[in-house]
């Protein structure tokens, strides 16, 4: 692949007490591209992603994130990497104590370059991300008074105003209805058209994984069992790999 | 058996949260030099700490007053020493009683609130959204409601002595009919600066070990619900522990640095 390559993992391992829940898993991803990991519940996804920013301190391996070593990095370094990554959570993640619109200006105002901008450059920023997101009219509405689907599209602008080059969904299609999910997986794709950005969604939902990806991996039990396009992938005549197509 | 391997856990376990509480306070002190300060919402958790307990410590104040000299005045009395009850009163309640009956109810209102709070953020992932926008949440969650109660308490405390002192006048006044001034007068007759200087000091202490308790009860707390009713509890009862151990220990450097050089 003649791409640049903008984050690798190679062989991470973590444990949690006595329980390896990470067992030597390797992969990379490429500009512009959106990379779909798929598993079941508990096969260790959410670990691999908090250990991309750091969330999570792991017990072994490297991860180089556009070309920065994060497992050894400093403070400022590490933060210079995460304001170029958006992490869009699986409750969306706003702030209670926030409105919508000052959810999106929280991050904005703490960053070195968007600080700088003047307030009614702040506000152009936040309507044209709440835009995007279809959520215009909610800009003054309180995080408790959003329904699941709009929490997430508000979690999505809030990311998207950093501009990041790489967005992480985790689980973006979990807990919504068939529409909402639907409407969810269309604006992952609208966002990558729109934004140019590449992304890892980690899911266990086939739909989302066949809307969305231009490559898979497939994880089980803390490892990486297979990788393909979703074509290749729904193809294989491994058992475990059967499993998610049924 | 089974008792001895729950002692040596939970010995184990109150080490392991001192140790954190230690590390948590030099964190504190790194953020609080090293990174811009969030002025904005210092004041919004002033505002929310010191309206949240207000209420509840005018209320408390005023009753502490009014029974405590209702209840000592026949003994008093009896001594012969009823003038000096004004003096009396007023001085327990600055330098002991006010301090730490209203740091514990603070505690337990907003050493709680601040545990609940911070958890609920942690459980559902906002410390972490915070963190991986590099927004440090450290610095705007943490460092701004520690300042805020350190600030905020022993303006509180002033606000409850006055209260008290109020208190105490009218239980005085229905059974003696004192008249206000000399009731002042008699208040003030032997309260020097060195009274109220330990209460002072300790109340900010107060303020900052129920602020960083709390803090550090929220941030770190496990997952689930469960993790955010246990933050709230734990960070009443660590404060409330830290309240009588800071207050023992003003007392004896009190004791030492006052009343020394006097013999």
């Amino acid at each position: 692949m003649d791409k640049e390559r903008i984050l690798h993992i190679n062989n991470l391992h973590k444990s949690f007490d006595d329980k390896e829940v990470i067992k030597g898993i390797s992969l990379s991803l490429y500009s512009g591209e959106n990379l779909v990991v798929l598993g079941k519940s508990g096969a260790g996804k959410s670990v691999v992603m908090k250990c991309i920013v750091r969330l999570m301190d792991l017990d072994d391996g490297d991860i180089s994130v556009f070309g920065t070593d994060v497992v050894n990095c400093g403070e400022v370094e590490l933060n210079h990497v995460r304001n170029r990554i958006g992490y869009l959570f699986q409750e969306g993640a706003m702030y209670d104590s926030m409105t919508v619109s000052e959810n999106l200006l929280f991050p904005a105002k703490r960053n070195p370059k968007l600080r700088k901008l003047s307030d009614s450059e702040l506000e152009d920023m936040v309507s044209y991300n709440l835009e995007s997101v279809g959520l215009e009219d909610a800009r003054d509405l309180w995080p408790a008074e959003l329904s699941g689907g709009m929490k997430k599209r508000a979690g999505l602008a809030r990311t998207l105003m950093l501009s990041p080059e790489m967005i992480i969904y985790d689980e973006p299609t979990t807990g919504l209805d068939p529409f909402t999910g639907e409407s969810i997986l269309e604006l992952i794709m609208e966002v990558k058209e729109k934004y140019k950005t590449s992304s890892i969604i980690i899911t266990h939902d086939i739909k989302c994984a066949k809307r969305t990806s231009d490559r898979m991996l497939i994880m089980n039990d803390g490892k990486i069992i297979s990788e393909g396009t979703f074509n290749v992938l729904k193809a294989s005549k491994d058992e475990n790999v059967k499993l998610f197509f049924k | 058996m089974a008792y001895k391997t729950h002692i040596q856990f939970s010995t184990r376990q109150f080490f392991h949260e001192v140790g954190g509480i230690a590390k948590f306070t030099g964190r504190f002190f790194k953020y609080i030099f090293r990174y811009r300060f969030e002025g904005r919402e210092f004041i919004n958790q002033c505002y929310k700490v010191g309206y949240q307990s207000l209420l509840l410590i005018g209320i408390t104040a005023l009753i502490l007053g009014l029974v405590l000299t209702i209840q000592i005045r026949p003994i008093v009395a009896g001594l012969g020493a009823e003038s000096w009850m004004p003096n009396l009163v007023f001085i327990s309640i600055v330098t002991e009683l006010g301090p730490v009956m209203f740091a514990l109810i603070f505690a337990g209102k907003v050493g709680s609130g601040i545990g609940a709070e911070l958890s609920s953020m942690r459980v559902s992932d906002q410390i972490d959204a915070m963190e991986v926008s590099a927004t440090k949440p450290f610095n705007f969650l943490v460092v701004s409601r520690v300042s805020a109660t350190t600030v905020m308490l022993p303006l509180l405390i002033f606000f409850g002595d006055f209260l008290a002192f109020m208190g105490s006048f009218i239980g005085l006044k229905a059974y003696t009919g004192i008249s206000f001034q000399l009731f002042y007068t008699r208040a003030f007759s032997e309260f020097f600066f060195r009274d109220i200087s330990p209460a002072t000091i300790k109340s900010i202490f107060f303020g900052f070990f129920i602020g960083l308790i709390s803090c550090y009860m929220g941030y770190n707390s496990g997952r689930g619900t469960e993790g955010v009713g246990k933050a709230a509890n734990a960070a009443v009862v660590a404060s409330s522990l830290v309240i009588f151990l800071l207050d023992l220990l003003a007392v004896q450097l009190a004791d030492l640095l006052i009343n020394f050089p006097r013999g």
